[in-house]
């Protein structure tokens, strides 16, 4: 058959595309190898010496030992390493708990309002994150804040010292809020599809033993959406580590996180190229590494997204 | 009885969470967006001392030359970057429907671009594009043709090539899903009535995908409207305005300008044709459903 037929030209195309699409990753992390003054000159691409010295530069402050080529540490890599984990992670499971359960009463229960939630959740996915910069750069600065001299507020401010109201811009909690939000109308959608291919005969088993609603979900429900949940995961994940408009909108110095610290040093003048690429390759590295574990569940949740609609 | 009353409730217990983040985190902020686009307001101000303008942000953007071409880059943009990728996604998708070991590790590899940050993306491309020292420009040297000043008189179109990279893989993955699970025995009819490759193509494989290829497509252009991180990047808007698309001119107004009322009307005006995708793509759906329905119920009479 003409399918099976060893085409040269076939696997040529193929080795293209490999090549282009996986070209420019791999250039950025030889490049992430060299001296700025080997990407600069241009002594061609793969003869050279490998340093570690630009990712010794981005993550000097986290670092156990003094790196020789460094009189400062002006980089502060790691602590935005480690706060684009925190945030990304606990908005990553809040994301997938609530979401799993807003998909379950949409799928299980007839109510009312139910038409109502489940337009408005496609709708609100259409929100590009830009559209929300301004409103949620003065809600969370101005409107979403404790008083001062009220009780919470006053014990707030007392701890953590600083001066005004104790708002919710600056804090990891406030890009986490806005992160969940921005990621549950696809969670929801995306996990739809999975639990409607749930038994329902399971569920009503489990329910004349004696569980209660919440029980059916937590232990029924969930075990069985496992590929559907590892999905949404990792593109929830994905957003959360990769974003970085609102990021930089909400946070203050202590709670930069890696994309903001990318851009930062992006716009001025001088680019150090080798720096940079050592902290866009790590930046994308946790990425990779899903992608390559995963790919499977990926491209269930993708395809499951848009066939959906 | 009790045990009935809470099998009333809980439905609302399972939704109550997600109901409350998206109403303050997602809802609030689009209506006090809405009620800010009225006012002159700057970041400074809290939205009640901003004095209320009425439609003046409105009128002003309307008739900003500036707003206009931005307003152009972004549907040219959106155009040209959706297109191409369907055109080649589709493409590549029915070139690979074949059976080829290592299948698996090529899509792997093909989905690695849509999962790096777009600001890294971005990253790449500006060192590819850079003028003296990136690749694009060493390689026209080393074979004697003259460099190009990609960045600077070809800036959208560099950034349209690096949003193609990135997203192509995306409809490809799904054409090729949606084109494996085309019933087998459509294709086997037209290749015993001796159909050319090209004939199946165009008259079976196309046709019958055409659902879920409108959908990605559709997908894929609310997304292009999303694009900003890569663009900030890579030019920040520059040269002039020629690739500065409406989110990324959102943010400069809000952030650069501290013109906050005007930058909420701006996203009200990206709001409304976005709105307007949304609505078409699910009264698309809601119609194919329908015919589906009605499919079924005449195959079912006829049976």
């Amino acid at each position: 058959m003409q399918n099976q037929r060893a085409n040269p030209a076939f696997f040529a195309v193929i080795a293209l595309l490999v090549f282009m699409s996986v070209g420019p990753v791999l250039l950025m992390f030889a490049n992430s190898f060299k001296l700025d003054v080997d990407i600069i000159s241009g002594t061609s691409g793969l003869l050279f010496l490998p340093t570690i010295q630009n990712y010794e530069t981005a993550l000097c402050d986290v670092l156990w030992y003094e790196p020789e080529h460094l009189d400062f540490c002006s980089l502060k890599f790691g602590g935005a390493f480690i706060n684009s984990i925190i945030i990304a992670l606990v908005s990553t499971v809040l994301t997938l708990v609530i979401g799993s359960m807003a998909a379950y009463a949409l799928v299980r229960f007839r109510f009312m309002g139910r038409d109502t939630v489940s337009i408005t959740t496609l709708m609100v996915r259409m929100v590009p994150p830009a559209v929300l910069l301004v409103p949620v750069f003065g809600l969370w600065n101005n409107e979403f804040c404790l008083d001062k001299d009220g009780l919470i507020g006053g014990a707030i401010r007392d701890s953590f010292g600083g001066r005004g109201d104790v708002c919710l811009a600056g804090t990891h909690s406030g890009i986490i809020l806005i992160y969940v939000a921005m990621n549950l109308p696809f969670v929801i959608w995306i996990l739809q599809s999975f639990i409607v291919q749930v038994p329902r005969s399971l569920e009503e088993a489990a329910r004349v033993d004696g569980a209660g609603p919440f029980q059916v979900f937590f232990k029924v429900v969930l075990p069985l959406i496992k590929p559907g949940l590892a999905a949404a995961a990792i593109f929830t994940f994905r957003i959360a580590w990769n974003e970085y408009l609102l990021a930089s909108a909400l946070s203050d110095r202590n709670t930069k996180t890696v994309p903001i610290l990318i851009v930062n040093n992006m716009s001025e003048f001088n680019v150090e190229w080798g720096v940079i690429m050592a902290t866009g390759m790590l930046l994308a590295i946790p990425p990779i590494i899903f992608t390559l574990l995963a790919s499977r569940q990926i491209i269930t949740g993708m395809t499951a997204g848009a066939v959906k609609g | 009885m009790s045990i009935a009353r809470v099998n009333r409730l809980s439905p609302y217990m399972f939704m109550a969470p997600a109901m409350v983040i998206m109403a303050i985190a997602l809802l609030y902020p689009l209506g006090y967006m809405i009620w800010g686009s009225f006012r002159d307001w700057n970041p400074s101000q809290s939205i009640g001392e901003a004095e209320f303008v009425g439609l003046k942000n409105y009128i002003t953007l309307w008739n900003d030359p500036n707003f206009r071409e931005s307003i152009g880059v972004t549907l040219r943009f959106a155009f040209f970057v959706v297109s191409i990728e369907m055109v080649l996604g589709v493409g590549l998708a029915l070139l690979l429907d074949r059976d080829i070991r290592g299948m698996s590790v090529l899509r792997t590899m093909f989905i690695l671009p849509m999962m790096i940050a777009p600001v890294v993306v971005g990253l790449m491309w500006r060192y590819m594009y850079h003028p003296t020292i990136g690749t694009f420009n060493r390689f026209l040297e080393s074979i004697g043709l003259p460099k190009v000043d990609w960045l600077g008189d070809y800036a959208l179109t560099s950034i349209i090539i690096a949003d193609i990279w990135q997203w192509t893989p995306f409809i490809f993955i799904l054409s090729l899903a949606a084109l494996q699970s085309l019933p087998r025995s459509a294709l086997e009819a037209a290749r015993i009535d001796g159909a050319t490759p090209w004939q199946q193509i165009w008259h079976i494989k196309l046709p019958l995908m055409m659902p879920v290829l409108i959908v990605t497509g559709l997908l894929r252009l609310i997304d292009a409207f999303k694009v900003l991180e890569v663009i900030l990047v890579m030019t920040n808007g520059g040269p002039g305005l020629s690739t500065e698309i409406l989110a990324l001119r959102i943010s400069r107004t809000a952030t650069e300008f501290r013109e906050l009322g005007v930058a909420a009307a701006m996203s009200n005006y990206l709001l409304i044709l976005l709105l307007l995708l949304t609505v078409a793509m699910f009264a698309f759906t809601r119609i194919q459903e329908a015919r589906a329905a009605r499919v079924r119920a005449a195959a079912e009479e006829a049976s």
